[in-house]
């Protein structure tokens, strides 16, 4: 009884400790790349190359006070940061690290995810409201807006890779994608990938989705009247949702685990060596420095048009694209189905 | 044929790709701009107006002579001048004081002082820790431009010919 307990504890640790380090030295990479794509340096002057900004950072905000408005309601207001990051951290739970390394390997794992990303937006809501202020509210409108229409382009998106996987284990749906990388499924569902990574994009709020933020017409949006840890909590979480993204993405999209050479003549043996977490990693980091360029390319979408992105194209793409697929499989076209 | 091609770019991204490929290049070939402040610092015209000194003749003696015409044309009324006849029957100032806060850096002063006295250094980067800095005597302004005296000659000699 105990051990068992205490080997779950020991993965749960496994995973987020190696996830709570990536995410402060995402906000690192942020920085610097944006940076250096604005022509500027960034972050460089705490330790080697800025190394340990994010240490600082943290230790700032861990020693600021916690401002609570005298309007806002006291309970809510504290408890809305714990309801985002609770299930940012929790969907990584069924993430597949390699063969049967995930913390939990359920069936419905893909309906797990997309209940913990929908979840998260209730943080938000509660945030907004409980610190009765304009701005949080406007937010708050917004983001709730934003989710309820994305969430439905990026189900749609789920429901291709769950048609062409057969099953909704994650681990099933990497195995389902074995082979060199044309054999994965970002190639016979390229609209659904390119609409589930658009969407997962609005999802976590970043830009050019940015609009429950939009420090340039309301501030901060839902967390204006967070700070010190409170406000770095939502951070974490947004920062935890965005890796999570990338890495959904990878896993179901371009093969998880799998090695991009994997079954060739002669590149396939000679990278057999490298671990699959590694290729998982490197598929990750390559969506997670895709939301870093985003948001240092496009300007921040416009409310209606991203009402517009979402309900007149992303659904419709998705929709057809469901159509043509059950044809393709039914045809058995490829080496996908 | 015109919406087909445009609803075709939407699709294939043409526009967000081609936007995509700029920063990326600006990220991979382009130097940054920014200057390391501390250690390095933008290049400096002779005519940089920054913090006042007082400046004195190669033999030491102060060039100042309470004329009060920059106490006069000050548009900020920052500059404070007293004045007596010394033995040597030349008037002198007993007090010559500048509110930092006040002065705007325009360089009225400097085009009206008729001895070149008053002048403007190109330091850029000063600070004071009690209010009471904030007024600069003449001690302190005249030992600036001892310090700088250097500089402060050449950057004159060097803007003499468009005067």
């Amino acid at each position: 009884m105990f051990e068992t307990l205490f080997w779950h504890a020991a993965k749960i640790w496994a995973v987020l400790i190696p996830l709570f380090l990536a995410v402060a030295y995402l906000t690192y990479t942020e920085r610097r790349v944006i940076g250096h794509m604005q022509d500027r340096r960034g972050p460089n002057r705490v330790g080697p190359r800025g190394l340990l900004q994010p240490i600082a950072d943290a230790l700032k905000l861990l020693f600021k006070e916690i401002v609570i408005p005298t309007y806002a309601n006291r309970a809510l207001f504290l408890i809305a940061p714990t309801m985002t990051i609770m299930p940012a951290l929790a969907a990584w739970a069924v993430i597949p690290f390699g063969d049967g390394m995930a913390i939990a390997d359920i069936n419905a794992g893909l309906l797990y995810i997309l209940a913990m990303t929908s979840l998260g937006v209730y943080g938000l809501l509660i945030a907004g409201w409980a610190s009765n202020s304009k701005y949080a509210v406007i937010g708050t409108l917004r983001a709730a807006a934003q989710v309820i229409s994305y969430e439905i382009a990026m189900g749609f998106a789920l429901v291709g890779v769950l048609m062409a996987a057969g099953t909704m284990n994650l681990g099933g749906i990497v195995e389902a994608q074995r082979g060199p990388f044309w054999e994965w499924f970002w190639l016979p569902l390229l609209p659904l990938f390119l609409t589930y990574w658009i969407a997962g994009v609005a999802e976590t709020n970043r830009a050019p989705f940015d609009i429950a933020e939009g420090e340039s017409e309301i501030v901060a949006g839902f967390h204006v009247e967070y700070s010190g840890m409170a406000f770095a909590v939502f951070f974490l979480a947004e920062y935890a949702n965005m890796l999570l993204i990338s890495f959904l993405a990878a896993t179901l999209f371009l093969g998880g685990w799998h090695s991009p050479v994997e079954g060739l003549p002669v590149l396939g043996p000679a990278l057999a060596w490298v671990p699959g977490t590694i290729w998982l990693i490197l598929k990750a980091a390559f969506f997670a420095f895709c939301y870093l360029w985003f948001r240092a390319t496009f300007p921040r979408y416009r409310y209606d048009q991203l009402m517009r992105l979402g309900w007149k194209v992303l659904i419709p793409v998705t929709v057809v694209w469901l159509v043509v697929l059950t044809g393709l499989i039914y045809g058995g076209v490829g080496p996908w189905f | 044929m015109r919406p087909l091609s445009d609803y075709l770019n939407s699709f294939l991204f043409v526009e967000l790709l081609r936007a995509m490929r700029m920063t990326a290049r600006h990220m991979l070939f382009r130097r940054s701009i920014t200057l390391e402040f501390p250690e390095e610092r933008t290049p400096k015209s002779p005519r940089f107006r920054g913090h006042l000194a007082l400046r004195r003749y190669p033999n030491g003696e102060e060039r100042c002579i309470a004329c009060k015409l920059c106490e006069a044309v000050c548009p900020a009324l920052a500059i404070t001048i007293d004045s007596y006849e010394r033995s040597d029957g030349t008037r002198r100032t007993t007090r010559y004081d500048i509110d930092l806060f006040k002065c705007i850096y325009c360089g009225f002063c400097e085009e009206s002082c008729p001895v070149d006295s008053i002048v403007l250094t190109r330091l850029d980067t000063f600070h004071m820790e009690q209010n009471e800095e904030r007024v600069v005597n003449k001690d302190q302004l005249l030992a600036m431009g001892d310090k700088y005296e250097s500089q402060l000659a050449a950057d004159r000699a060097a803007d003499a010919p468009y005067r």
